[in-house]
């Protein structure tokens, strides 16, 4: 019968979807006598590969302490984006994100992270560090040492939209560092307002390097990611700009016969932060472990993982020499050496119009 | 004026050169465009070799994914089969006050960017959003968790079974149903036994195109994803994620599955086309006689 024959055809497809309904629900097995916690770190996407190995030396380490069981999840995504979620309700007992304006903005549009969420944690609250270096062809054919040969003739610099990506802020403001750097040989002089006149006219020629430098980008790309694939896979470009633990990575992951690295005298300290979610880790119950498991990033084993994924630990103490010598020496000057925080650099570089980013980008293509 | 009869056969009197031009440029482009991406893919997954290949489907978070689109395609396409069945039905048998706005309405779907249609469900559920604070007060979660992806999947599928079933049923009028009705038959019988066996193929293809892109959809669950690996991570996400991790193989094997279900989709499309032109002519045939 035609009836039987339709029915046969959608009685399944109902079931189907009631088998995938009970198994989305079934209860997470327990083992009995400990209890197991969940926590929800929501990072950006660099920080993968590290975490997941951190994560399982933490739990290791609760275990041995509680006597509990401790299951990390990871959200990975763009810095931006993955704050944005958070503030829309994505229930991060932690977030580690690129920079420490994207968790200011949780801070301050929310009430589920404290104001003084940096304060909570020593060095800012970030337990590892990192930089911004370049990653060239093999053999450097363009000769790039520094950030003044970004733009020499022919040069095309890769590096993604400041307005867009975590990573590509951090690029735009070493190049800025380094610019008033070379006009004022110092920055001091920033803070120091007797030399006004001075500062100004360093701010002027530092304008007139970035928009040399934007015009040298042939591709903007979104992320940080987005830019490295630009670079790698698809060829484009002599020089990337990008963190030192990506620029590892990517070595690591595609060989080293393609490409190198090349540290300049002088880049940007950066700073990725951590902070936990305070009131989603109250409702869930799990402020103790947030907290453990951030502070357990300060720890032995926390900074040597993040050695090993390439990150700058905060205590070089705890390395071996070979570990140190993974890392090049150069000058570091931080975020605040330029502007008084992220929000001062929001303003000043990166707001739509207004921001010395939109004024060189928009003249350069006119 | 004389037609000859090979124009007719080939149906043009071009010359032969124009012929062979147009068809060498749209296979070449067809090749390029479609068929040596999909070779591609199958190259890169077994590039090396097939254990590593099958490798990629023993990750719990491969089978997470798999799970998951399985889940949200288990769902949205049987709602938007009886959504569509009902929606057609309602605008080719019957006419009533905002039958339009009904049908642009339907189309919405297809109009909007995907990403737009993510969007809309922060707005809406999102903790800034209109429900958000209620929802969180009922300790109801829907962004970012399962049913913000089956919420986001049923939203771009929506149009497909109504916008496939809908031509068909108003070309084939209501006069069988008027006449099951005179014999007696009731709205239920009607409906299973005249109106279903007459759109039965129509449905089937619908369901096939709307499966399809509930598995392979996207943007709209990208937005709506909390990006947990093992989460809600569906295929295409996890596709998305293991490229960005550099591991090409694994994303290549998932990405293997979905071309798979595309070609699967594209020969059962291409037998049911031919099954309702089949049924159309017969259909016509019997009305003919019946003038006779």
């Amino acid at each position: 019968m035609t009836v039987n024959r339709i029915n046969a055809f959608f009685v399944p497809l109902i079931v189907l979807s009631l088998i995938g309904c009970s198994n989305s629900n079934s209860p997470n097995a327990g083992t009995t006598g400990s209890k197991t916690v969940k926590l929800l770190n929501v990072s950006y996407d660099p920080t993968r590969e590290f975490y997941s190995e951190f994560n399982q030396a933490f739990s290791k380490h609760w275990k041995e302490k509680t006597g509990d069981n401790v299951e990390i999840d990871q959200s990975h995504g763009g810095s931006g984006k993955q704050a944005r979620a958070v503030t829309e309700g994505l229930k991060a007992d932690i977030v580690s994100l690129a920079l420490a304006g994207d968790i200011a903005t949780i801070a301050k549009q929310t009430d589920l992270i404290e104001g003084d969420w940096q304060s909570k944690f020593p060095n800012n609250s970030s337990p590892y560090t990192s930089t911004i270096v370049f990653l060239v062809r093999k053999g450097n054919p363009k000769g790039i040492k520094d950030w003044g040969d970004l733009v020499k003739n022919g040069v095309e610099v890769i590096t993604p939209n400041p307005k867009t990506g975590g990573g590509a802020r951090w690029n735009y403001l070493a190049a800025w560092g380094f610019a008033l750097h070379r006009e004022l040989g110092s920055l001091e002089a920033l803070k120091d307002s007797s030399k006004k006149a001075e500062v100004d006219a360093a701010i002027a020629k530092a304008k007139s390097f970035m928009g040399d430098l934007y015009l040298h980008v042939p591709v903007l790309d979104a992320s940080a990611r987005a830019a490295t694939n630009t670079f790698i896979q698809r060829s484009i470009g002599d020089v990337l700009l990008t963190w030192e633990n990506e620029a590892f990575l990517a070595f690591k992951e595609l060989g080293t016969d393609q490409v190198e690295m090349v540290v300049p005298p002088m880049s940007i300290l950066a700073e990725p932060p951590v902070a936990v979610v305070s009131k989603n880790a109250q409702a869930n119950g799990t402020t103790e472990v947030a907290n453990a498991y951030l502070s357990y990033l300060y720890s032995s084993e926390g900074q040597q993982l993040a050695a090993k994924h390439y990150y700058r630990p905060r205590n070089n103490d705890l390395l071996s020499d070979e570990q140190k010598a993974v890392f090049a020496k150069l000058t570091l000057f931080q975020l605040t050496d330029l502007v008084s925080g992220w929000d001062e650099a929001h303003e000043v570089h990166f707001k739509d119009r207004t921001g010395v980013f939109d004024q060189i980008y928009q003249a350069d293509r006119k | 004026m004389s037609v000859n009869a090979k124009d007719l056969q080939t149906g043009s009197n071009d010359p032969l050169w124009v012929r062979t031009t147009v068809i060498t440029i749209s296979v070449a482009f067809v090749a390029l465009m479609l068929v040596l991406p999909l070779g591609v893919i199958f190259f890169e997954a077994f590039r090396k070799g097939l254990t590593a290949y099958l490798k990629a489907f023993q990750d719990r978070n491969a089978v997470r994914a798999i799970t998951m689109t399985c889940l949200a395609a288990g769902i949205a396409v049987p709602l938007n089969l009886v959504f569509g069945i009902a929606a057609s039905w309602a605008i080719a048998k019957f006419n009533f006050r905002g039958k339009g706005l009904l049908i642009a309405l339907i189309d919405l779907p297809f109009a909007i960017s995907p990403v737009i249609s993510g969007l809309i469900y922060i707005l809406v559920f999102g903790m800034q959003g209109w429900f958000g604070k209620w929802l969180e007060a009922h300790g109801i979660q829907i962004i970012f968790a399962v049913p913000g992806i089956i919420l986001a999947t049923i939203f771009v599928t929506f149009p497909f079974v109504a916008r496939e079933l809908i031509p068909l049923m108003q070309e084939q009028g209501s006069e069988e149903e008027w006449a099951a009705i005179s014999l007696g038959a009731n709205g239920w019988q009607t409906f299973w036994r005249v109106t279903l066996p007459n759109i039965k193929w129509g449905v089937l293809y619908g369901v096939l195109l709307c499966n399809a892109r509930a598995m392979g959809e996207f943007g709209a669950v990208s937005v709506v994803s909390s990006n947990i690996r093992g989460g809600t991570n569906t295929l295409p996400l996890h596709i998305d994620a293991l490229y960005n991790d550099y591991n090409s193989v694994a994303a290549f094997a998932m990405a293997s599955i979905l071309a798979l279900l595309g070609v699967v989709t594209l020969v059962g499309k291409s037998l049911l086309e031919r099954k309702l032109e089949q049924e159309s002519i017969s259909s016509l045939e019997s009305k003919t006689t019946e003038v006779s």
